[in-house]
């Protein structure tokens, strides 16, 4: 069964399903930042499966690292963003940040 | 035989650690669970990882995912609290739970039918990417982007610090 790729492919749609729920839904700004990484790591599950049945994996699992990398740095920035936030309008909630609302 | 099946129940059992760490980060009313839920989860996707035939990248998750972003994430967490709002400070709204959840399966449902109804024709490669070739690859046909992205990431520490110094 795990030398198939169904599975793979099936249980990172659900992650990242998953993740884009939490995304829309959350009024928290750092768990909306948790969505983004359980969508990531969707991807990554692909990348790793799909290598899994290429002749030369290293083109995929490197590709994963890199994208683990850019989501180390993505959650950087984000969480600076968030602490910057957080000050100026003594909250995280997304919907409070209306300052540039008509 | 049996090494096949408890090698399956394996891979299934990392798969429900998966998705059910996921779930718990969606359902959860507090942000500091909804970390712990995500540590799971990341652990699982290490697992799968490993089934895949890609050991170096499991153990990359674990370092980059659990020992880093996580601990970030949770240092959020307790910098972005609000302490007079007393104990309730780390409760999470949701704008909406039936929303999120009806999402969550119309989405899911449609991922899983279009994957469903694809047909792959290859066989496992079963060439086993050693470490070796792994780094050996890293260093020679990869080592533009990896010096690139090593710059990006400075760059991008050195812009985070820079934006949450406490100015006035």
């Amino acid at each position: 069964m795990i030398n198939n790729i169904l599975p793979y492919l099936v249980v990172s749609g659900l992650l990242f399903a998953i993740g884009f729920a939490v995304v829309v839904s959350k009024k928290n700004l750092i768990l909306m930042l948790m969505g983004v990484e359980l969508m990531l790591n969707a991807v990554n599950i692909n990348f790793a499966a799909f290598s899994k049945f290429d002749p030369d994996p290293v083109q995929g699992q490197i590709f994963s690292v890199f994208v683990m990398i850019i989501a180390a740095a993505e959650i950087a920035v984000g969480l600076a963003i968030v602490l910057k936030i957080r000050r100026y309008y003594d909250g995280i909630d997304p919907e409070k940040l209306n300052n540039l609302q008509g | 035989m049996a090494e096949q099946f408890i090698t399956d129940l394996v891979f299934w059992l990392f798969c429900l650690i998966t998705v059910g760490g996921a779930v718990y980060v969606l359902l959860s009313e507090h942000v500091l669970y909804a970390a712990y839920g995500l540590l799971v989860t990341f652990l699982g996707v290490a697992g799968i990882f490993v089934f895949a035939g890609a050991e170096f990248v499991s153990a990359a998750q674990i370092m980059i995912y659990v020992g880093g972003i996580l601990v970030l994430l949770v240092f959020g967490i307790m910098l972005s609290s609000r302490k007079k709002a007393g104990l309730s400070h780390l409760k999470v709204e949701n704008a909406s739970k039936s929303t999120g959840l009806l999402i969550a399966c119309l989405l899911g449902g449609v991922l899983i039918l279009l994957v469903s109804r694809l047909s792959f024709t290859g066989e496992a490669a079963g060439t086993w990417l050693t470490i070796k070739s792994f780094g050996f690859s890293l260093m020679t046909t990869y080592v533009v982007i990896l010096e690139v992205i090593g710059l990006l990431l400075l760059m991008a520490l050195i812009g985070a610090t820079y934006l949450a110094k406490d100015d006035q």
